[in-house]
């Protein structure tokens, strides 16, 4: 039951994420990579975390992709489909395939994934609850990377304000 | 943890799409979204291994990816409206201001 579903999953995941690369006009795109996104969270969730599913929902298909499809409408692009650059698709969907194939060889021939026993199991997630499993691990071993994290938001936000002014 | 390589496959998968879109497609949104669909793949693996070592350190790096994400969706797009407001475009050939 649970393959059956996986598989479900992996379909509409893959096609909408084929949708976003095909599809002329960009809305329609964005619309496919939201569809993915959601295809990621019931992944997040069979993987037993339902916290990264409730961000992924939240901060990706909300924040981001509203974002995103904001910048579409307000630029309004016309779409002219009259271009042709075949070669470019070809080249680029070989070394697209190439990449594709080079993983999936090195995940076969690779042995690092032999079980090596962490304290976490999915008991201990429903039991305890994830995000408080998740905050305790980000405030004290990870303190440091997240006081850095506000950093890059700092300069993300300066970026975005002089990035926004009328003379550039 | 019995179903990881399925995981691992899909998320393969998931990014050598995004890789094809990057290097064909021309609207400079198109492929911003793109690298937002290669970071959700590694997002999947970095999680799927989390489950499987049952360890959190994959999903507290999932969680700055995420900002990181959102911080380049932010400085990106505002890039993208300073471009379209000097050339009228946002395809990606007719940024050749620095080439020769």
């Amino acid at each position: 039951m649970e393959t059956l579903f996986f598989v479900i999953i992996s379909l509409v995941a893959i096609i909408s994420a084929i949708l976003v690369i095909t599809c002329k006009n960009p809305i329609n795109s964005a619309l496919s990579l939201i569809m993915t996104f959601f295809c990621l969270a019931t992944y997040y969730v069979m993987l037993d975390a339902p916290f990264m599913a409730a961000i992924q929902v939240m901060v990706y298909a909300g924040a981001i992709m509203v974002l995103i499809v904001f910048t579409i409408m307000l630029l309004n692009i016309r779409v002219n489909a009259t271009q042709k650059h075949s070669h470019k698709v070809l080249l680029g969907s070989i070394l697209g395939i190439f990449t594709l194939i080079n993983t999936v060889v090195l995940l076969f021939k690779s042995q690092a994934a032999k079980p090596v026993v962490g304290g976490y199991t999915g008991e201990m997630i429903k039991n305890i609850g994830h995000s408080e499993l998740i905050g305790r691990e980000m405030f004290t071993t990870f303190l440091l990377p997240f006081e850095i994290t506000s950093i890059l938001l700092l300069v993300a936000i300066i970026g975005s304000v002089i990035l926004a002014k009328k003379k550039i | 943890m019995e179903n990881l390589n399925g995981y691992l496959i899909v998320s393969a998968i998931l990014f050598a799409i995004g890789t094809i879109g990057v290097l064909t497609r021309k609207n400079a949104i198109v492929i911003f979204m793109c690298i937002e669909l290669m970071l959700n793949a590694v997002n999947l693996t970095f999680i799927s291994l989390s489950r499987h070592l049952g360890h959190l350190d994959g999903q507290i790096f999932v969680i700055f990816i995420m900002t990181v994400a959102a911080a380049e969706a932010a400085v990106g797009l505002a890039l993208m409206i300073a471009f379209y407001n000097n050339k009228e475009s946002i395809d990606v050939e007719d940024v050749n201001l620095m080439k020769w």
